[in-house]
């Protein structure tokens, strides 16, 4: 067969090696290995392949068929954010030696990943003045599924309730739940009180001997700052640990970190520190914990080390917690992670180093607390909660929020994100998120288009 | 004992890379934003804001550049080499793939766009379960797990549901005992109890063990197809039925179907559910460590409980939320979307007879390997394989030659070595996966490399345990590392006395 | 390969010395070189009733992770500290300064069931091949 892109055997070769096996054919090579009841008979029911230039044609319509934030004034956030990515980072991770290597099991020709690895799980540790990282996990949603499994582990069973207390991203809570139907951990969720934050006073009725751990989102899904120090006290005074998730890690570089909160568990989306948007994936879920726990936690983990020469050097570590090993007894069944994501993180942190990343987060607070209080103005339109927040905010809206949104896409403006996607009943109401990208004038612009819908609500 | 010759490699500008926080300099730096066209804010309580900033390096855009052009060169990637890591399917990735992915249309989209902006990317979602589904020979599929292991998860989450639906809440899974570790670590996250199922003497499945062990309150079977010593399960036909018998269902780990694409399906021989690794079978490079994808696929009537969202078919595609059985969301969003387009580019470059074509080429040259490879060393299952064989340090063990010596020599003879100890049925397994991608000229010098090593296990074996010498770096003392875990850098302290290094 | 003949030993090459109704125990010569050079022991809680086959403890080498059963029952009255940052001895000396945990026997007649240093190292050939 010829023509066939990746495939480098020429008839002659297909020939010369079948010779060696002692077959005519590939096919009579088939016949000795598969049952011919088995063998499917007729040709997949696909397309003929395309040559290069027409799958680029086809890709590249496909694409134009889509708008990208980039064409938009975008407003959109709820879990995904839209930040300034460094040129030189596709770049790097381009390398052919980081993009097209396998998992570091061969530490001696694998040091660039591990030693890149290990410089991630630093900087994550410093992002949330934590103990220790792991090499990542799929993304922020697993990851605090995850970290709600290792709590329970924590607790060595005798703890199986986990609390979910305040705003959390009703996607992570989804996730949390798909994670512990399994049975063996019981999930109970504490509404948010009146102020959008965490109800501390249900929280305190709530947690008991048998909590393993409380989980709290912070920046919570409508945007606003948690009181951790408070929710980490309530947390540790019955016994249960306090799982901290962050849905955009630049909001470490502006407010308290969570380590420093009392936090024993910080897992966080690792998207906005360097990945493209890519219509939700891949992303990258941080994870990091407390020394004490480090045999509990999930993931792959990267060690320093030395060689027989003494040289320093990187070998994955404490594997005897991995599936591979302890199979059924696992600490998480995870193996293939988010590894090129975590070294984007890496790079983009040491591109921004602390000022920069200081920068980017007081950035993103002004340019929110800017449209914040201009939406706030508008007639008909109200920002229901008043406290602390970082770069997003809810918006309750004089007409249905889906179609505001639709008809401002027609115009080039992502408006927010409708919470009726995830509460059919609350269709009046969306999340707005600014950052560093959002321009004064896009964001004038989106005020003086809400001003001109107020009263003709359809 | 003798240091082998150097005989290839550019290594005279190989320099030693320090880490990046030695490369640190007080007020460097490699980003700026726009200047702040707002007023700066004043509305934060001091009190909530962080005491002590998070300690990044500081550094410029040509130290980072520098760094990590470094690093990546301690790497080898298939871009490099051969590189026959078996189970693993170490194939070419194209780099058109990738730039499809990076289109603004595609690497720009937000996850929350309303439906109408986005149409062209659910498009190539659509079409790429379609392509799976008519792969696997099943129905439907979803995208949306971010990997192998997150797929086994979501398909036995699938199978579960299934059962409940009946009321037939049932506890164990059987799982061959040559199964990949990920296997029952899923299991038991799905709140199965796992029973091994013993191999027969030639490497496949029995129907007679599996009947023995079928029972009432066993939910199915979890098999990997083409099982993980690299031959085709014969019996797998037989062996669903028994498990259909029972009330079972049958899990497929579709890890290994790079050997089957247009030669057999999974859903035509039984499997109901199954999940297809984007990272190995459909070419989209693997990172060192990910992303991947691991999307699953169903029968029909298992269509009700796959992860919400689904993408509802028609002229103007919808995203569907409304799943009242669907076991839920395994992950945010939609899966790893740009994974998803790089397989989508492969499937659509190839086209049915390509992927065919490619199975079977895969086939072809890992026998191949083994044929030629079995003067040197034992293999362990001697007849026609599938996708990969496995040899084992038989023969080179009188000399005192073990399998992580064969791997650790074949680093000095400019190859990356096999997967090693697995599976675990087979001892000392060294684990052989050419794809198809390797022309036979690369397979006969790693043949030759094989056979340098095996002379070289019996003149010199002492050279073995030390191998190997041309490496970045030589064996590394991973007992240190588990014991004295030292899993991030720490900064010396301000008087500057410290060297964080040590 | 050591196999004291003071010892009771089990096939899963746990070993007990019963002193009184005192039983100290740890894993066998063999079990420490199959796994290898052990970087982490789990012991358990001192007070622990533990039934004969109970999981009681963990040693784990960098590849490999093996549960230990407690051979009798008994309740753990002691377990060994020193092991924290010298896991090695579990290699060095296994039978002395590598013990894992000590039990206060409650039915000592469950040690008939155990095997004699004879029959353990009959076992032992065996697994060795």
């Amino acid at each position: 067969m010829e023509g066939i892109p990746y495939v480098p055997a020429t008839p002659d070769e297909v020939q010369r090696m079948l010779d060696v096996l002692g077959f005519s054919t590939v096919d009579a090579l088939f016949d000795a290995i598969v049952p011919a009841g088995d063998r499917l008979r007729q040709p997949l029911g696909l397309p003929a392949g395309l040559v290069e230039a027409d799958l680029v044609e086809a890709g590249t319509a496909l694409a134009a068929q889509c708008t990208p934030v980039t064409a938009a004034a975008s407003f959109l956030g709820a879990g995904a954010y839209r930040h300034h990515v460094p040129a030189v980072i596709r770049h790097l991770v381009s390398r052919g030696e980081y993009l097209t290597a396998y998992t570091p099991y061969q530490p001696e020709i694998s040091q660039g990943t591990l030693q890149a690895i290990w410089e991630y799980q630093s900087l994550v540790c410093d992002l949330f003045a934590m103990d220790v990282a792991n090499a990542s996990v799929y993304d922020g949603a697993s990851a605090l599924a995850e970290a709600m499994l290792m709590s329970w582990r924590i607790g060595k069973g005798k703890r199986p309730r986990v609390i979910l207390a305040g705003a959390i991203h009703p996607d992570a809570l989804e996730v949390c739940c798909t994670y512990g139907h399994a049975g063996i951990v019981r999930i109970e969720a504490v509404p948010p009180g009146p102020d959008g934050r965490v109800d501390l006073e249900a929280l305190r009725r709530s947690v008991g001997p048998d909590t393993a751990c409380v989980a709290v989102q912070s920046p919570n899904f409508v945007g606003l700052i948690e009181d951790l120090p408070e929710i980490a006290a309530i947390a540790h005074e019955a016994g249960a640990l306090q799982v901290v998730s962050v849905p955009d890690p630049h909001a470490c570089a502006l407010f308290e970190a969570p380590g420093a909160s009392g936090a024993d568990i910080v897992v966080g989306e690792g998207q906005p520190l360097g990945l493209p948007i890519s219509f939700g994936g891949p992303y990258v879920g941080l994870f990091a914990t407390r020394n004490a726990y480090v045999r509990q936690m999930p993931g792959r983990l990267v060690g320093r080390t030395r060689d027989v020469e003494g040289r320093q050097g990187f070998v994955l570590t404490l594997a005897t917690r991995e599936q591979h090993i302890r199979r059924e007894k696992a600490t998480s069944n995870i193996c293939t992670n988010q590894g090129l994501c975590a070294l984007q993180v890496a790079m983009y942190l040491a591109l921004q180093g602390p000022e920069g990343l200081r920068e980017v987060a007081e950035q993103c607070h002004a340019k929110a607390l800017y449209l914040k209080r201009a939406v706030d103005a508008i007639p008909g339109f109200r920002v229901p909660y008043k406290g602390p927040f970082f770069h997003e905010f809810l918006v309750e809206t004089p007409c249905r929020a889906a179609d505001l949104v639709e008809d401002l896409a027609e115009e080039g403006i992502f408006a927010g994100v409708p919470l009726s996607r995830w509460y059919p009943a609350r269709t009046h109401e969306m999340l707005v998120c600014a950052t560093e990208t959002s321009r004064r004038e896009e964001m004038d612009r989106l005020v003086a288009r809400l001003a001109a819908v107020q009263g003709g609500a359809r | 004992m003798t240091r082998p010759l150097v005989t290839s490699g550019a290594s005279g500008l190989l320099q030693e890379e320090p880490l990046i926080f030695e490369r640190s300099v007080p007020g460097r730096r490699a980003a700026w934003p726009r200047p702040l066209d707002v007023p700066p804010a004043d509305d934060l309580d001091p009190a909530l804001l962080r005491a002590v900033p998070p300690r990044l390096p500081e550094v410029s855009e040509p130290d980072v550049v520098r760094h990590h052009t470094r690093l990546s060169q301690r790497n080898y990637g298939i871009d490099a080499g051969f590189y026959p890591l078996g189970s693993c399917t170490m194939k070419h990735n194209p780099r058109v793939s990738e730039d499809l992915a990076a289109l603004p249309g595609f690497g720009g989209l937000h996850p929350n766009q309303p439906v109408s902006s986005v149409q062209g990317a659910l498009r190539v979602m659509v079409e790429l379960e379609d392509a799976l589904a008519e792969i696997t020979g099943l129905d439907a599929v979803t995208l949306q797990p971010s990997a192998g292991a997150h797929g086994e998860f979501t398909g036995l989450l699938i199978v579960r549901a299934a059962h409940e639906a009946r009321g037939d809440a049932r506890r164990r899974i059987l799982i061959p005992e040559s199964a990949h570790g990920t296997n029952p670590a899923s299991a038991t996250l799905c709140g199965y109890e796992t029973v091994e199922v013993p191999a027969g003497p030639d490497g496949v499945m029995l129907p007679e063990s599996v009947r023995s062990l079928m029972a009432p309150d066993v939910a199915g079977l979890m098999v990997t197809h083409p099982n993980t010593v690299g031959l085709y399960e014969t019996h797998l036909r037989e062996i669903c039925a028994v498990v259909h018998d029972g009330g079972g269902l049958v899990y497929g780990d579709g890890a290994n179907l790079n050997a089957l694409m247009g030669v057999a399906r999974p859903g035509d021989v039984g499997i109901d559910v199954m999940h297809v690794n984007l990272h190995k079978t459909f070419s989209t490079p693997h990172g060192g460590g990910g992303p991947g994808a691991g999307p699953v696929a169903v029968r029909a009537a298992l269509a009700p409980y796959l992860p919400r969202p689904v993408i509802q078919r028609g002229e103007r595609l919808a995203i569907d939320w409304d799943r009242p059985l669907s076991i839920g969301k395994v992950r945010s969003f939609y899966g790893n979307f740009g994974v998803l387009v790089r397989a989508w580019t492969y499937v659509r470059q190839m086209g049915g007879p390509g992927l065919s074509w490619a199975s079977r080429m895969a086939v072809l040259n890992a026998n191949y390997l083994r044929a030629r490879l079995g003067a040197s060393y034992e293999v362990a299952f001697d007849r026609p394989c599938m996708h990969e064989v496995i040899l084992t340090d038989r023969r080179q063990r009188p000399h005192g030659v073990e399998t992580m010596d064969i791997a650790k020599a074949l680093m000095d003879h400019g190859f990356h070595p096999p997967t090693v100890y697995f599976p675990l049925v087979v001892p000392h397994a060294l684990m052989v996966e050419p794809t198809e991608s390797e022309s036979l000229d690369e397979m006969d010098a790693f043949v030759a490399a094989m056979e340098a090593v095996a002379r070289q296990a019996s003149e010199d074996p002492a050279s073995l345990h030390a191998a190997p010498w041309r490496s970045y770096r030589r064996r590394l003392d991973e007992v240190l590392a588990a014991k004295s875990p030292d899993l991030r850098y720490t900064w010396p302290s301000p008087e500057g006395s410290a060297s964080g290094g040590d | 390969m050591q196999f004291p003949k003071d010892l009771k030993y089990t096939p899963q090459h746990e070993w007990i010395r019963v002193e009184g109704d005192l039983g100290t125990c740890g894993i066998s010569d063999f079990a420490q070189d199959s796994l290898g050079d052990v970087v982490h022991v789990e012991l358990p809680a001192v007070g622990a009733v533990l039934r004969a086959r109970d999981r009681a403890a963990e040693v784990e080498s960098v590849k490999a992770v093996s549960d230990v059963y407690a051979p009798v029952s008994g309740t753990v009255t002691e377990v060994n500290e020193g092991l924290d940052g010298s896991e090695d001895a579990v290699n060095r000396d296994p039978y002395g300064e590598g013990w894992l945990f000590r039990l206060r026997l409650f039915a000592p007649e469950e040690l008939a069931t155990l095997l004699d240093v004879a029959a353990y190292e009959a076992h032992v050939a065996e697994a060795g091949h």
